[in-house]
């Protein structure tokens, strides 16, 4: 039983981080129909700043503030000088440019950081907590409370506000929004702002359990794209529980089956959960319209 | 009727020839004593645009994605490293089961993942190839593991295929070939048939397309041009690591393909000229050089939003992007 | 269609004009070093890099060797075997280098052996695994230590402290996965046995399934991990989190000074073979490889402010071979070069004490490895464990 319950802790661990990361991209993609591959670069830049900013001397509540809205102001860069001055391409020359901006990301954090691994300190303590023979740590929780938190807060942000409501009528139709009076480039710039704040949140919270450094982006992101299409692309709700239940996959895996294969065993599940349902767990029905 | 059919014959001759200065520029490069560095360049230029090519039918033509086509080069790839070394076929008989292996697989493979759409597709595509790049890393006794294994000279009727500049030849001229069957190809009704795909998967039904059968027949012919680029790629390099059929090696593919423009053969290979040759023009610029490279790509895709080829031919021909 | 592809043709043109520029050579005497600066690799190739660079840079301050200075050239191949071979090529052919010290990781190594066996240019690999060296090639040698010493040494180690049954817990990725078979390979010949073997990714942040199985088992005694990167922490981290209360043991992966501070607290206790470079302030005055570690641990965290790892030592210890043998020959003739780096007699670096030999292109055996034990955040050595 022990054994079980640590499973699913070890699994909620990692289904946090995932989570986390997967919300970045439903925001951006529900905005602008736009995948963005550089959302796990944003998570890196919100843990590899703090952590640099801390060792610069600022204190480190400051040092997360900081970071946070240094990578807000890049995802905006990268609206502004990539996505928009793209705009009305296909979606794959979109999908490029964005893995473009994550090379080019990746290689600028490569200088101005460095190539090892760094840590942050957790927000309450080292000491697990102990329940039933097994062992959480309490920053997994904080990551878990921070995917629910963001949501929540999404969620009042998207249905309750009129920015929000203007986010909903572009996902829906654009050229419709753009008749209606609202300003798209606004609109999506703000999504990306958001998506890069939510990642940079995401970093700072899950660096004291995964450990940071330049080029951890591009698995998280590989994963967090992976959660997102598990729960359904354009669901906020989908992302966290896609997030969640690929690392449940994998904890499982790893205890059960081969931790060599877990990977590739929880890519499988995914696999046989989307050929059920082709949309997601959480995803709208779309309609092909000829 | 009789015009019209000599009016399409010219047409079809018309795309065979472009390759026609491909052919040319082929010949004419080792006339510049080039050593076997650049006889190596060109030689990995060559082999990945057949995989492009390939991807290029998937993606461009059909309309589907595929995040997971290295992994079609890694079992080719692997097929020639292991069938020498541990089962005792020739290589150019494990090129072929490779092949063929590729071919089956992508059969099993595609038909249910081919259902899913967009981005599903994507993911699914992306599963796959990490599965079997997971399965190369981990099945060390066949495939030595993530450090890799050497793989055997390819002998033709007793001529050995070693170095660079037998390799341009022999790459080259495996594009010339894979790229007339993929013109072929586009202008056959099959081709057709995979063009009103991409642009309505339901009009395509409605006028009697067999959308499932022509996707499924794209995906294992694309399969099969990523097995052939990998065995060479094994083979060329004597030494084959499981990152060949990785993540990153897949949207390297899928890169090539949509800088070189989608739909566009030629474009196949001028994307895998400048994926292959970029990193070691771009080694000037030292710590840089990964900055240098996203900018490239990012710029390209900003202001040749179809890719490379067909931007440059509009813009030639002087009509509107 | 004719202009599309008159535009194709033009494009690569270009293309393989600004390589062509890019190519030029220069008649210095170069020396060639592919690293991996960037990829999952980086933090091995980036000491070795920043090493490289400072010490060719000293060298040349104080004249050069024979008489000439020397051209450092490095190309990063970002861990791909592919990418490493590419530049490998362009070293022999354009750059024509004299030597080369460098392959990072073992896949590249081995995917770069043959050009520089072809070429008949002496190849120093900074890689860990035993076949660079096993069986011996005309023209690679290696400085680090081999797993199967590791192993050896760990063994040892736990015999002393009478503790037999082991679990092994181990990364996949290529040094993980080398040492732990290695360690399968020996242990019975140490009289040890192996009651368990996990595995977990490099990547991964929380192995505690895997150490859950390793906890539930009864008669296990002590528990090794063997990997490199962030995984050996987090292993530390989540060990201490389920409480195990048998001894843990890392490798010489973890090889400096940062898993102490990403581990934490849950580092104190662990042991694991290591190069004396770790601990040079603590060894005797009368160790021969005291002058030598403490040199190059100041130069090296002047220059970089980084804390030093033995990856940059190895690379140190592949450069002062390679410098050495070049001055012993007098010349730059490639052939005499490589005979007097398998002259090797002696060489005290920062990894141990090479003895090289037309049999051992590697040099080194176990006294080469110090027993260390972390004890309230720092390393301290072992005693009764150093040869």
């Amino acid at each position: 039983m022990a054994e079980f319950l640590q499973f699913i802790f070890s699994g909620l661990t990692v289904g946090a981080i995932y989570a986390l990361v997967a919300i970045g991209f439903t925001l951006i993609y529900n905005a602008s129909d736009v995948v963005n591959f550089a959302q796990g670069e944003f998570v890196m830049l919100g843990g590899m700043t703090t952590v640099f900013l801390g060792y610069a001397g600022l204190p480190l509540p400051l040092a997360a503030l900081v970071a946070i809205l240094f990578t807000t102001a890049v995802g905006l860069f990268l609206y502004y000088f990539a996505i928009k001055t793209a705009r009305g391409a296909d979606a794959v020359t979109l999908i490029i440019i964005t893995i473009g901006a994550s090379i080019f990301l990746r290689g600028a954090a490569e200088i101005v950081f460095d190539k090892r691994f760094h840590s942050l300190p957790p927000l309450f303590g080292d000491a697990p907590i102990r329940f039933g023979g097994a062992a959480i740590l309490p920053q997994s929780l904080a990551v878990l409370a921070g995917a629910v938190v963001i949501v929540a807060l999404l969620w009042v942000f998207i249905d309750r506000t009129l920015f929000g409501k203007a986010v909903i009528a572009t996902s829906a139709n654009r050229t419709a929004a753009r008749l209606v009076g609202i300003d798209i480039r606004v609109i999506v710039g703000v999504c990306f702002a958001l998506s890069a704040a939510i990642g940079a949140v995401a970093g700072i919270l899950i660096t004291p359990i995964t450990l940071t450094s330049y080029n951890t982006g591009t698995l998280l992101a590989l994963k967090g794209f992976a959660a997102v299409m598990l729960g359904g692309i354009g669901s906020a709700l989908g992302a966290v529980v896609g997030g969640v239940l690929l690392g449940l996959f994998e904890a499982f895996a790893a205890g059960y089956i081969s931790a060599e294969y877990k990977d590739a065993v929880a890519f499988l599940v995914i696999l046989a959960v989307l050929f059920a349902m082709p949309q997601g767990l959480f995803g709208k029905a779309t309609v092909e319209r000829v | 009727m009789l015009a019209r059919f000599h009016r399409f014959r010219l047409w079809q001759r018309h795309r065979l020839i472009s390759l026609v200065p491909l052919a040319a520029i082929t010949l004419f490069l080792p006339l510049l004593s080039p050593s076997a560095y650049y006889y190596r360049i060109a030689a990995l230029v060559f082999i990945f645009a057949i995989a492009s090519v390939g991807l290029n039918l998937l993606m461009g033509f059909a309309g589907q994605v595929s995040l997971g086509h290295a992994g079609f080069m890694g079992l080719g790839a692997y097929a020639v490293a292991i069938g020498p070394a541990q089962l005792g076929i020739p290589p150019l008989f494990s090129f072929a089961i490779g092949a063929m292996l590729s071919a089956l697989v992508a059969f099993v493979v595609g038909r249910p993942i081919l259902r899913l759409k967009g981005h599903y597709l994507a993911v699914a595509t992306l599963g796959f190839g990490v599965l079997l790049a997971i399965v190369f890393a981990n099945e060390a006794n066949w495939t030595g593991g993530p450090d890799g294994m050497t793989v055997a000279q390819l002998t033709l009727l007793n001529w050995p295929l070693r170095g660079a500049d037998t390799w341009y030849w022999v790459s080259a001229i495996s594009f010339l070939v894979s790229a007339t069957l993929a013109l072929n190809l586009i202008d056959s009704p099959t081709g057709r048939a995979l063009r009103a795909i991409r642009d309505s998967e339901i009009a395509a039904r409605v006028i009697g397309v067999d959308v499932a059968q022509k996707k499924l027949m794209i995906f294992v012919v694309s399969a099969v041009y990523a097995s052939v680029a990998g065995s060479y790629f094994a083979l060329l390099n004597g030494y084959i690591t499981p990152d060949a059929s990785g993540f990153l090696r897949s949207i390297e593919l899928v890169a090539m393909v949509v800088l070189g423009g989608m739909g566009s053969v030629t474009g196949s290979l001028v994307g895998s000229a400048l994926l292959v040759i970029l990193p070691q023009a771009l080694t000037f610029f030292h710590d840089y050089e990964h900055m240098a490279l996203g900018l490239i790509t990012m710029s390209v895709m900003i202001f040749m939003p179809r890719g490379i080829v067909p931007s440059l031919a509009a813009a030639l021909s002087g009509r509107a992007k | 269609m004719i202009r599309k592809n008159l535009s194709v043709a033009a494009a690569l043109g270009v293309g393989l004009a600004i390589a062509l520029a890019a190519g030029s050579a220069s008649a210095q005497v170069k020396l060639g070093a592919v690293l991996s600066t960037s990829g999952p690799a980086s933090f091995l190739g980036d000491p070795e890099k920043r090493t490289l660079d400072i010490y060719v840079q000293d060298i040349n301050a104080n004249g050069g060797i024979n008489g000439q200075k020397l051209q450092l050239v490095i190309y990063d191949d970002g861990g791909d075997a592919n990418a490493a071979r590419t530049f490998a090529t362009r070293l022999v052919e354009e750059d024509k280098v004299f030597a080369m010290v460098g392959g990072t990781t073992t896949g590249t190594t081995l995917a770069m052996m043959p050009v520089f066996e072809d070429a008949q240019i002496p190849f120093i690999s900074l890689a860990g695994g035993i076949q660079i060296v096993e069986p011996v090639h005309k023209w690679v040698f290696k400085t680090p230590h081999t797993d199967t010493m590791a192993c050896e040494k760990i063994f040892a180690d736990l015999k002393r402290r009478n503790l037999t049954t082991v679990a092994l817990i181990s990364g996949t990725e290529a040094f993980g996965k080398s040492m732990r078979d290695q360690c399968i390979a020996v242990a019975p010949r140490a009289g040890i046995s192996i009651a368990d073997v996990e595995n977990y990714g490099p990547a991964d942040s929380d192995v505690t399934p895997q150490l859950t199985k390793i906890k539930s088992l009864a008669g296990v005694q002590a528990v090794i991990n063997t990997g490199f990167g962030q995984g050996p922490a987090i292993v530390t981290r989540n060990y201490r989190q389920l409480d195990i209360a048998y001894p843990l043991y890392e490798s010489h992966g973890v090889a400096s000074k940062q898993y102490i501070s990403l581990a934490g607290p849950a580092a104190d206790g662990v042991r694991l073979p290591a190069a004396a470079l770790l601990v040079a302030d603590k060894l005797a005055e009368s160790d021969k490889q005291k002058p030598v570690v403490v040199s190059y641990e100041k130069t090296f965290e002047a220059k970089t402010g980084q804390s030093v790892s033995t990856f940059g030592g190895h690379a140190y210890d592949g450069l002062m071979i390679l410098i050495e043998a070049t001055k012993r020959a007098g010349s730059f003739d490639k052939a005499k070069v490589r005979d007097e780096i398998e002259k090797t007699k002696g060489y005290v670096g920062t990894g141990g004490i090479v003895n090289m030999s037309p049999t051992n292109h590697l040099g080194l055996d176990l006294s080469a490895f110090r027993m260390l034990e972390i004890k309230n955040g720092d390393w301290t050595l072992v005693p009764d464990s150093n040869s």
